[in-house]
């Protein structure tokens, strides 16, 4: 079936060709960084983990978010996914991958990465995310896997695949939890400490996921005749309102418990984010363009009227993905670490390099996710054509 | 060698055996506090000499060290760096002035040091003094629980030790410290040592770093570099012990530690 991947348009190939040269450019400041360490980042003392961190905490979600299409299809026996589903299990793929990739280019020791494994820590809730991750991407890879050849060949999948399916959607649930548990069992670090952090989590992976899943689907729907159907993109849609309603609505539960309670502590990530705290304020102008567009996502996708008009969902959703991403793929990890344990504010940007190093990570996943959608949509072309 | 068949195979089972055990047990054994004795006693069972290296007879030992910080003999600035001088230099800490430093033991103010002892009437004295801030070698630390790959680890002493050849930079024991007392080499430190110190190795870049409460001088029977060149105002000694001269001091003077409310059980008391 790969062999799928190795013909293709020559648009096809100048993407491809396109991609790995921007790959070359990018592992130049990976070099960069091996040689002279994370010193080229923009992390600190104080700030002791950044953009690398965060892009792999959203992306854990971005593949968590598989599920909201698997429980439709597999179990409720939604028919309309079938055009979808393929999508949404390799672009979990795509993303699990990019995950460990991230973890690891936040090494100091790259090259010692395998002591997670050769001396394993029961207690680390880092030794428990990384076994689930590598799970949930073999769990994936066999059940996409298999479901496409068997749809190729005309045949039904082989009955091994099921339970493996159950045990995946309890999986995807799994990820993202245990890495809000990373964040979440940290005794000094209040605006991590929070109960509600692995469904705040789930909340905005299960929007963020979802409306990923659709852009990239109305971009490729441009240069393929394969199409996933009109029905599939109007209920994902709607999970995808849900899902953003109740990521909203977690994080207002938050700030009412620290503003009300007026506990400094609990307080001060919050102040950090918004107001800016002892007149440091890089963060605010992101945090509010942030609440701007998770207001005019919700504008949208609420009345059915605007969500079901193409345009203006397309809109909302990308509206939505910058929102979230300012707060899960950005600000989380930084506002952690504010203020630091002496009750003072270190800023975090991101530097140069670093970005170009994160820009290397995504396209190994979007070189992956062309490789995979492609194959997955030549097998589907031909057996619904 | 002259390792007969049958003992040879018994090694290799109780070895591997005890491998995967020591991967469960020693999760739980931080948790629980279950030393790893059991692999030694399994080993000598079968007929194997154990360690030839015996501990320096002059060793400190104890079962947990701690240190009362009298702040009151803190007076003039030197009173500050000479111990912290000492440790710069015996340890070889890199003199980096960006916001990537590398520090195991310093000052901040009252105020930095207690934020949630925040008082606007406060005292003036007390408010503007500086305080000494090390790692807190905490009896439940959770830099230890976090860390995947054992490279922080606890010892039998108390003391919260790092394993450089080990530790992969992660930095989630920053991330889990409470007392930022953890620093990470984000650079290759040795140029920016002004003179190394061969007796102590100078670490790499990519690692973390933090206090150890001189264990390299524990064990040749020194006191920690900092309690030395106080001259008297640190005291050091085991905590489990009555009749220490640590508990000594703290029974006779009011202390109060750092963050207590997180229930670490920080080491590092400080008399007011
Ligand atoms: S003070 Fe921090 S580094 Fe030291 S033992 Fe406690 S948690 Fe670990
Ligand atoms: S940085 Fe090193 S010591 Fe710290 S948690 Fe990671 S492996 Fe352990």
């Amino acid at each position: 079936m790969i062999e799928k991947a190795f013909y293709g348009s020559k648009k096809y190939w100048i993407w491809i060709l396109f991609l790995l040269a921007f790959l070359g450019l990018c592992f130049h400041f990976y070099l960069m960084q091996l040689n002279q360490g994370l010193t080229i980042t923009g992390m600190s003392r104080n700030v002791s983990w950044g953009l690398y961190i965060a892009q792999f905490t959203y992306l854990v979600g971005v593949a968590a978010s598989a599920v909201m299409l698997v429980i439709p299809y597999y179990l409720h026996h939604y028919k309309a996914f079938s055009r979808m589903i393929i999508l949404g299990e390799f672009m979990a793929i795509a993303a699990v991958t990019m995950c460990m990739l991230f973890i690891f280019v936040d090494l100091g020791q790259p090259m010692r990465v395998m002591n997670v494994i050769l001396h394993p820590q029961l207690h680390s809730v880092m030794f428990w995310d990384m076994t689930v991750l590598s799970g949930y991407l073999v769990l994936n890879l066999l059940i996409g896997w298999t479901t496409l050849e068997s749809e190729r060949k005309n045949v039904a999948p082989p009955s091994w695949v099921k339970p493996l399916i159950y045990l995946s959607v309890v999986w995807a649930i799994s990820i993202h939890t245990v890495t809000a548990f990373l964040y979440a069992g940290l005794p000094g670090r209040p605006y991590w400490l929070s109960a509600i952090m692995a469904a705040r989590f789930l909340a905005g992976a299960f929007c963020a996921g979802p409306a990923i899943l659709l852009l990239l689907v109305f971009l490729v729907q441009k240069f393929v005749k394969y199409r996933v159907g009109e029905e599939s993109i109007q209920t994902l849609s709607k999970i995808v309102t849900y899902a953003m309603s109740a990521n909203v609505f977690f994080l207002l539960l938050e700030i009412f418990t620290a503003f009300y309670s007026r506990i400094p502590e609990d307080m001060n990530a919050f102040r950090y984010l918004f107001v800016g705290l002892d007149g440091h304020t890089t963060l605010v102008p992101y945090m509010w363009v942030s609440a701007g567009l998770a207001i005019v996502s919700l504008a949208i996708l609420i009345p059915p009227q605007l969500r079901n008009n193409t345009k203006l969902l397309t809109v909302a959703l990308i509206a939505l993905v910058i929102s979230t991403w300012i707060d899960k793929g950005f600000s989380l990890i930084a506002a952690g670490f504010v203020p630091n344990p002496f009750d003072r504010v270190t800023e975090y940007l991101p530097t140069f390099p670093e970005i170009m190093i994160v820009l290397g990570v995504y396209t190994i996943g979007i070189l992956i996710l062309t490789i995979l959608w492609k194959v997955a949509i030549s097998v589907k072309e031909k057996t619904t054509a | 060698m002259d390792i007969d068949k049958r003992k040879f195979l018994k090694v290799i089972g109780i070895t591997s055996a005890l491998w995967v055990g020591s991967r469960f047990t020693g999760g739980l054994s931080s948790v629980f506090g279950i030393g790893d004795t059991l692999d030694k006693k399994a080993l000598a069972d079968a007929g194997f000499e154990i360690s030839k290296t015996l501990p320096d007879p002059k060793a400190l030992i104890g079962k947990q060290w701690a240190v009362a910080i009298d702040l009151r003999q803190f007076k003039t600035p030197d009173d500050y760096k000479k111990c912290i001088n000492v440790c710069d230099k015996i340890h070889n800490i890199p003199d980096i002035h960006t916001k990537q430093d590398v520090k195991w033991i310093w000052e901040e103010p009252y105020d930095n040091a207690f934020p949630e002892q925040h008082n606007n009437y406060m005292e003036g004295q007390l408010k503007d003094k500086s305080v000494i801030l090390m790692c807190n070698q905490c009896e439940f630390p959770p830099c230890v629980r976090v860390c995947p790959t054992g490279a922080t680890f606890k010892r039998h002493d108390g003391i919260v030790m790092m394993d450089y050849h080990r530790c992969i930079g992660c930095r989630y024991c920053m991330a889990g410290c409470p007392y930022g007392s953890r620093s990470f080499n984000f650079r290759d430190p040795r140029p920016f040592i002004k003179k190394i110190d061969p007796d102590y190795p100078t670490r790499t870049k990519g690692v973390v770093e933090k206090c150890d409460f001189c264990a390299e001088r524990l064990d040749k029977g020194l006191m920690p570099a900092c309690v030395e060149a106080s001259k008297g105002a640190m005291v050091f000694g085991d905590i489990k012990d009555p009749n220490s001269d640590v508990r000594r001091i703290l029974s006779n003077n009011f202390s109060i530690r750092r963050k207590p409310e997180l229930g670490t059980q920080p080491n590092v008391f400080y008399i007011i």
